[in-house]
């Protein structure tokens, strides 16, 4: 038993060739808000906490897909989406479709805490975000040049990509370096547990380049990108129909409660067996205070620590698993 | 082993108390649609296109609570959600914030079909809707003059008037005349209240399918989406079973019911009626839902913790059957 964290940045396509500069900008990201999350575990602030404290921090930054640095819909707007889960209770919070919310999350935490219901979306989230006065500015805040450029791109291209991926292979103008291989940007999560078992985790994403509006993917659907119980706190990031069809986050969940998986075998069967190759990644924290990051495309954000003194900093896959 | 079976449901928590004559609508309503469904399935439709064309069926009468005759928002409007699921596959479409569309669960279905997302709602929902040339009606067409009065007892009360009832605590027997009146969140309620809507389906070739929809919780937030819509809560299918449910949305949410049902069967090996009952006693805490049930193997099953549930099912071995209290 023991503390333990994990948080995410994104899964998918994030090529090993990616300019250093970048990898170590998103890098030198994770490591500080693995830091903010452990100190706040450390400083005994309930997991639900952590979580909604370290996504936070992760929606803010423009390099991730949440928040400010969300990918783009068709129309070159910007609509968040967030979930937030705690394991004790099962009580949850989500949010779909902000435009002018500066932290969903804290939205989707106050939809969990402040009303009878689960989860508001659009014009009726945008609402009950300025009755709970919450911090929001214009929509313009949250889209960076990045953004426009492969939202461009994947117009273009005329396909939805993945909220990161590579330029589509018949666009030849790859071989420039400073393109956008950039493209890795993706949903952003955190699960956390304490010393004394309780858990949470947390999801929050700008969702699918180039989505159509009104589209809602698996970051705000309990069970899909985000589940907490009892035993286990998941969150999942990827090609969001994929994931809600596989109901991913409450599968690990499910695997180890009726087949009596550990956590990490829990994990590698849903990435391994589940969901087709390339579609997903997630965190996750186990109520013993042990973690797993599983992944089955090339390669995901990620970082975390447990009380033992472990802890990881990684993109690509560890060769060691 | 094997045949079709199928099952559909108005919504689980009936007002011991209901008139007579609304318990026989609501039963006929069920046995016309089971009917189709029925026929269908001897025309060897797949189980998705039975669904959808169940669902389609259920929305159109005003009676429950779906499409037509949908519970209101607090602003005294239509908001209608949905969602659908092919077991064989997991595809999946869901709709959210419908406002003019006729028939929420086609849009689900065109979303899962014809676009490349899982999930769309509101504005973008509506939009598509226009895309592909869905029907579309103003939103008077959807509000009934019976909702509009539930509405205003609601406001009244100021409380959220969930899409069933339940009685009061000690109250045991149900049909019984209560001598108080039957209290719902704070609410003394004496007319029949609409449901949510939905169908599971297991065809010949083994292939099960679920849809369910639902106008939502009466006196909403505009913007409230709840566990109809929700691909593993209100709705699932896989290749083992299909699996409706219905009830307090947050509880179903939370308890992510449908894909509950799945997943004892698919990893502690229980059969269909032991996993529904598994999961109706164990899996919702204090929350009150029912739901409906069919499996690969051609059994149906339903399960409900709530007095009553508007429900009806058969299979292909001749079993028929419409009930809606224990």
């Amino acid at each position: 038993m023991g503390w333990a964290i994990a948080l995410q940045g994104g899964a998918g396509d994030i090529p090993r060739t990616l300019p250093a500069e970048r990898r170590e900008t998103r890098e030198a990201a994770l490591r500080h808000f693995l830091a903010i999350g452990v100190d706040a575990l450390k400083a005994k602030k309930s997991p639900l906490d952590v979580v909604e404290l370290v996504v936070r921090e992760l929606e803010n930054n423009p390099h991730f897909n949440a928040g400010r640095g969300s990918v783009l819909t068709s129309e070159g707007t910007v609509e968040m989406e967030a979930s937030i889960m705690d394991g004790n209770t099962k009580r949850c919070g989500a949010v779909s479709g902000l435009t002018t919310v500066v932290n969903p999350i804290s939205l989707a935490r106050l939809v969990m805490e402040k009303t009878p219901h689960i989860y508001l979306a659009f014009d009726g989230a945008e609402k009950f975000a300025r009755e709970q006065g919450v911090e929001t500015v214009d929509s313009s805040h949250f889209i960076t040049p990045q953004n426009i450029e492969r939202l461009q791109q994947a117009i273009e291209a005329n396909a939805v990509q993945l909220d990161y991926t590579q330029p589509i292979q018949k666009d030849v103008k790859k071989e420039t370096p400073n393109t956008d291989s950039d493209s890795q940007i993706g949903t952003v999560g955190c699960v956390a547990v304490d010393n004394d078992g309780n858990l949470a985790a947390a999801t929050s994403t700008g969702g699918f380049v180039n989505k159509m509006v009104g589209r809602i993917g698996d970051t705000p659907i309990i069970g899909a990108g985000t589940y907490a119980n009892n035993l286990v706190a998941v969150s999942a990031t990827g090609k969001g129909e994929a994931i809600i069809r596989g109901t991913v986050a409450r599968d690990v969940a499910a695997l180890m409660e009726f087949k009596g998986l550990s956590l990490k075998e829990a994990a590698a069967y849903v990435v391994e067996e589940s969901v087709p190759r390339g579609n997903v990644g997630l965190v996750a924290v186990s109520a013993k205070g042990e973690v797993t990051m599983a992944l089955n495309t090339t390669g995901m954000y990620r970082a975390c620590a447990t009380e033992d003194g472990y802890s990881e900093i990684a993109i690509w896959p560890s060769v060691q698993n | 082993m094997g045949g079709w079976a199928i099952a559909v449901h108005g919504g689980a928590g009936v007002d011991p108390n209901l008139p007579q004559q609304r318990q026989e609508e609501a039963k006929q309503l069920l046995t016309r649609c089971l009917n189709l469904g029925i026929s269908a399935l001897r025309s060897n439709l797949s189980a998705i296109d039975v669904v959808e064309l169940v669902v389609r069926e259920l929305e159109t009468d005003p009676l429950f609570n779906s499409g037509r005759g949908s519970a209101l928002t607090a602003k005294g409007t239509a908001e209608m959600e949905a969602s659908i699921m092919d077991g064989h596959g997991r595809r999946c479409g869901a709709v959210s914030g419908l406002t003019t569309v006729k028939n929420p669960v086609s849009l689900a279905r065109l979303v899962m079909d014809k676009s490349p997302h899982s999930y769309l709602a509101f504005s973008g929902a509506e939009e598509f809707a226009r895309q592909q040339g869905v029907e579309v009606v103003d939103n008077e067409y959807f509000i009934t003059e019976e909702n509009v009065g539930m509405l205003k007892l609601a406001k009244e009360a100021n409380a959220i008037v969930f899409d069933y009832r339940v009685p009061a605590v000690g109250l045991e027997t149900c049909g019984a005349v209560a001598e108080s009146p039957i209290m719902m969140n704070g609410l003394p309620i004496s007319v029949y209240a609409p449901e949510t809507v939905g169908c599971v389906v297991v065809d010949s070739q083994g292939r099960c399918a679920a849809a369910t929809s639902t106008g939502g919780l009466m006196n909403k937030m505009s913007g409230r989406i709840g566990d109809s819509p929700m691909i593993g809560a209100g709705t699932y299918a896989c290749n083992i079973c299909g699996v409706s449910c219905t009830g307090e949305g947050e509880a179903i949410i939370r308890g992510t019911l449908a894909r509950e049902v799945a997943a004892v069967m698919e990893y502690k090996g229980l059969g269909l009626q032991e996993a529904v009952d598994f999961v109706i006693k164990e899996r919702l805490d204090e929350g009150k839902a029912g739901l409906i049930a069919v499996s690969n193997k051609g059994e149906v099953a339903c399960g409900f913790n709530t007095t009553g549930m508007f429900r009806g099912s058969a299979s292909e071995d001749g079993f028929m059957e419409v009930g809606i209290w224990d």
